[in-house]
């Protein structure tokens, strides 16, 4: 778990890889009621909407850069602000990998800025994302 | 020439009700579980995962009033020329760790509504604003979302 000591910027901070699948989307659009076609119905979402395949959640993509913090963070301090874009749709299928890097430090305050990214497979950026957390 | 008539521009500042929600624990595991998260204070639901809120404040209406989307009637926004919606972003300001056994209350607003010309077209950015406190008044959260129409 990080120290403030030994905190440096441009450090990077540990991130995965998610994969999610027909079940994992079906589970997380129930848990946020969210029942967008695009989440489930293939036919409808390529026929009609017009994407190319089902579509991963970008608020999902958004609890990942969440994770890369809290995962990173334990026990050891508090996310202050948190923020994230969706860039580039993503569909059922792709494999997405989390990660991110210490962008400042503050010793007095004890506030680190954190840089985050999902990448996809091509290695472009699809939900770019930043974060301020107090280690204490 | 412009998408958002005065009609729709109107809507900037137009606030919600307040919604009052009642966190379970069962309800934070389940969130847990369908995000993959690992710490187990989440998975046991000892506390929610920062993006937790998110889920907690949207609307649940009776099966036959969702559009053909599978959405529900955006009562919180007003009818857009474009269609099809997307999640653009969220920002959040986290004030204190939402627990089970809270009762949360929740206030949305409409802050801004511009338009964009995107690769493939015209876009519709409309921002909304989340405010959440306890059922005392601390506050609990801020969250302003992004949600991009084309």
């Amino acid at each position: 778990m990080p120290k403030l000591s030994e905190v440096r910027v441009g450090r990077a901070i540990p991130g995965r890889s998610h994969t999610p699948t027909n079940v994992s989307l079906f589970l997380y659009n129930a848990a946020i009621w969210n029942p967008h076609r695009i989440h489930y119905d293939e036919k409808y979402t390529t026929e009609v909407e017009r994407h190319p395949g089902v579509v991963i959640d970008g608020p999902l993509q958004g609890d990942w850069l969440a994770q890369v913090v809290t995962n990173w963070l334990g026990d050891d301090g508090s996310l202050l602000e948190f923020e994230y874009s969706n860039r580039k749709a993503c569909f059922l299928g792709q494999t997405l990998v989390s990660g991110g890097e210490i962008e400042s430090v503050d010793p007095a305050s004890g506030r680190v800025g954190l840089r985050l990214f999902v990448k996809d497979e091509a290695g472009d950026v699809t939900s770019p994302g930043s974060a301020v957390v107090r280690l204490d | 020439m412009s998408l958002l008539t005065p009609e729709i521009k109107s809507w900037i500042g137009h606030s919600e009700p307040p919604i009052t929600v009642e966190v379970s624990r069962r309800e934070i595991v389940k969130y847990a579980v369908a995000t993959e998260q690992v710490r187990q204070v989440y998975l046991d639901g000892d506390e929610a995962p920062p993006m937790f809120a998110f889920g907690l404040f949207r609307p649940v209406v009776p099966l036959d009033a969702l559009g053909p989307d599978g959405l529900p009637p955006m009562t919180a926004m007003p009818e857009l020329p474009l269609k099809r919606i997307m999640a653009g972003g969220t920002r959040l300001t986290i004030h204190r760790p939402v627990r089970p056994g809270q009762t949360l209350v929740g206030t949305r607003s409409i802050t801004d509504i511009f338009e964009k010309e995107g690769r493939q077209g015209p876009l519709i950015f409309v921002v909304t604003e989340l405010g959440v406190t306890t059922a005392a008044g601390e506050p609990v959260m801020a969250e302003t979302q992004t949600r991009i129409a084309r």
